[in-house]
């Protein structure tokens, strides 16, 4: 049974629909990830696994619980860093820490949290002082300090600087390595691909499709891409003509192929026939990002 | 209720020197300063051969709770709905409710710490008689509480912003304490203007003081009045009340 159902989800806000029959399972001890551009429903939708918002319609449910009906259970197996919060200015990372571990059964050690955190040497200095970096640790810290069964993270590294964002993600395995189920909401593509196990493409509030990075790579239309500098130009119609092509781009003499490994053979066969030397050929498997773009296309034209 | 949250808000409100002052101290403050005025020390026939500074010790004890209760709380609670304590509060088991309830505890419980501070200086430094009805009295002073929370919390209720909690609560609180008597006692007002006094939240809880203070029970329509305006307060309070 999956920690988290989500069927046909429905929001809306002022008649506009936000999340508009969203549907996923996560298993026990994965990492999901949701992905969109800005607007696309993600936030509202972990926003209702959360139990902070009453769908219009479908069906959550969190470890076989209602977040909405029986809130307190699901509060006690279910960590939230959220986009938007703060804490009262003048509380101290250690009394937050203490405070927050209070309210649950069994907490975690609030220090070796702290210190995996680099939070330590900050522990009496208030909120309000804290840099936008350690603030975000900081959450991080509370969302886990509840020994929750599921952690659900909004934007988990935003404002995080690469070497911390580094040290966050390995975290995030570590604690998944510990059984945890996590959901996570990005827009970072290396965050996504480094640490998800499968990923939910939201766009327009309904799911553009489900799959894990690669399969998602995979399955856009220009999974490969090839570039090179050919020895001599090159007609643009017998490029054209290659088979699964998804673009052509020329720049400062380099062309840039993307498509399938198709697409690959049968341009390298193109240049043999013409006798042309590929100078530089790379083929390299499209990231994430290139998908993403890829599944999201109609949202930006 | 969490004790965790109370403990917490309790902390909080110690690293607020200027809320402690406002609330705690500066009523007492106020008494003090008049009670230095050789007149006030003087027997008055228009106040029943009361002196000024008798009638201004209960005006001294509303005075914490509408600082309290008016300028403060909404503040906080404003403040903590705006910056999203109250949301982050609300996916762990403790549900907002309790930080409500905690800056309740916290400002009533200064409200009459401070009321008692002000009897206890009153008695002390002017000779100035403990209520001769201590039970009467504390219950007007319990309700009189009750009611500046109540306020508070429609006044947090109505604003969305930090800055609309400080206006209307500065529109508040002016004619709160004028109805409580700071600038004329309530016995000292015009009878009409005395009686409409009587009908306003603070205005019924110095009137229901100040007959407990001189021995009598506070009086049914006063307590009445006190009891009407929390019910309608709380519950437009919590009819309005927006946890984001």
């Amino acid at each position: 049974m999956p920690v988290i159902e989500v069927t046909d989800l429905r929001k809306s806000y002022g008649g506009r629909a936000v999340v508009d029959g969203v549907s996923f399972g996560v298993e026990e001890g994965e990492i999901f990830g949701i992905l969109g551009p800005n607007g696309a429903g993600k936030t509202t939708t972990v926003e209702c696994v959360e139990g902070l918002r009453v769908p219009d319609g479908g069906r959550v449910r969190v470890t076989g619980l209602d977040p909405v009906a029986d809130h307190a259970r699901v509060a006690r197996v279910l960590g939230a860093q959220l986009q938007e919060s703060e804490l009262q200015p003048k509380l101290t990372v250690r009394e937050a820490l203490e405070m927050y571990a209070s309210f649950y059964p069994s907490p975690l050690d609030w220090a070796p949290l702290a210190e995996r955190l680099g939070l330590t040497a900050k522990l009496t200095t208030r909120f309000g002082k804290l840099s936008g970096g350690q603030k975000q640790r900081l959450f991080i810290a509370l969302a886990l300090i509840g020994n929750p069964r599921v952690v659900v993270l909004d934007e988990l590294t935003t404002g995080l600087d690469p070497r911390a964002r580094r040290d966050t993600w390995e975290l995030i395995e570590d604690v998944r390595a510990g059984g945890v189920t996590v959901l996570l909401v990005t827009h970072f593509m290396e965050e996504a691909q480094r640490l998800c196990d499968r990923i939910a493409v939201i766009d327009k509030g309904r799911v553009a499709a489900l799959d894990t990075p690669a399969g998602l790579i995979r399955r856009s239309a220009g999974a490969t891409v090839i570039s090179f500098t050919p020895s001599a130009p090159l007609d643009d119609r017998d490029l054209n003509a290659l088979p699964d092509l998804a673009s052509v781009e020329h720049k400062d003499g380099r062309v840039t192929l993307s498509g399938t490994d198709a697409t690959v053979n049968a341009v390298i066969t193109l240049l043999a026939r013409h006798h042309v030397t590929a100078h530089q050929l790379r083929v390299v498997d499209a990231t994430l990002d290139d998908a993403f773009l890829d599944l999201t296309k109609e949202a930006v034209a | 209720m969490s004790t965790a949250v109370l403990r917490t808000e309790i902390r909080l409100f110690r690293r607020e020197p200027g809320a402690i002052f406002w609330i705690l101290l500066f009523p007492t403050l106020l008494l003090v300063i008049l009670g230095s005025i050789p007149g006030f020390r003087e027997h008055q026939a228009d106040l029943g051969g009361l002196r000024t500074i008798d009638v201004y010790v209960p005006v001294a004890v509303l005075l914490g709770m509408i600082v309290g209760g008016l300028q403060s709380m909404p503040q906080t609670l404003t403040g903590y709905r705006e910056r999203g304590i109250l949301r982050r509060m609300a996916t762990t088991p403790v549900r907002p409710r309790a930080l409500l309830s905690a800056q309740m505890a916290v400002y009533g419980g200064s409200a009459l710490a401070s009321a008692l501070l002000a009897l206890a200086v009153g008695r002390l430094a002017f000779d100035v008689r403990l209520p001769r009805q201590p039970f009467g009295y504390g219950l007007a002073l319990v309700l009189a509480v009750l009611v500046a929370l109540a306020l508070g919390s429609v006044v947090s209720a109505l604003s969305r912003t930090t800055k609309i909690a400080g206006a209307i609560g500065s529109a508040v609180f002016f004619p709160s304490m004028f109805c409580a008597g700071v600038w004329l006692p309530v016995q000292s007002m015009p009878h009409l203007m005395g009686r409409i006094v009587g009908y306003t939240p603070f205005g019924a809880a110095a009137e229901a003081l100040n007959r407990a203070a001189a021995g009598h029970w506070p009086g049914w329509g006063h307590l009445g009045v006190l009891v009407v305006w929390i019910l309608l307060l709380t519950g437009a309070a919590s009819r309005w009340f927006r946890w984001e």
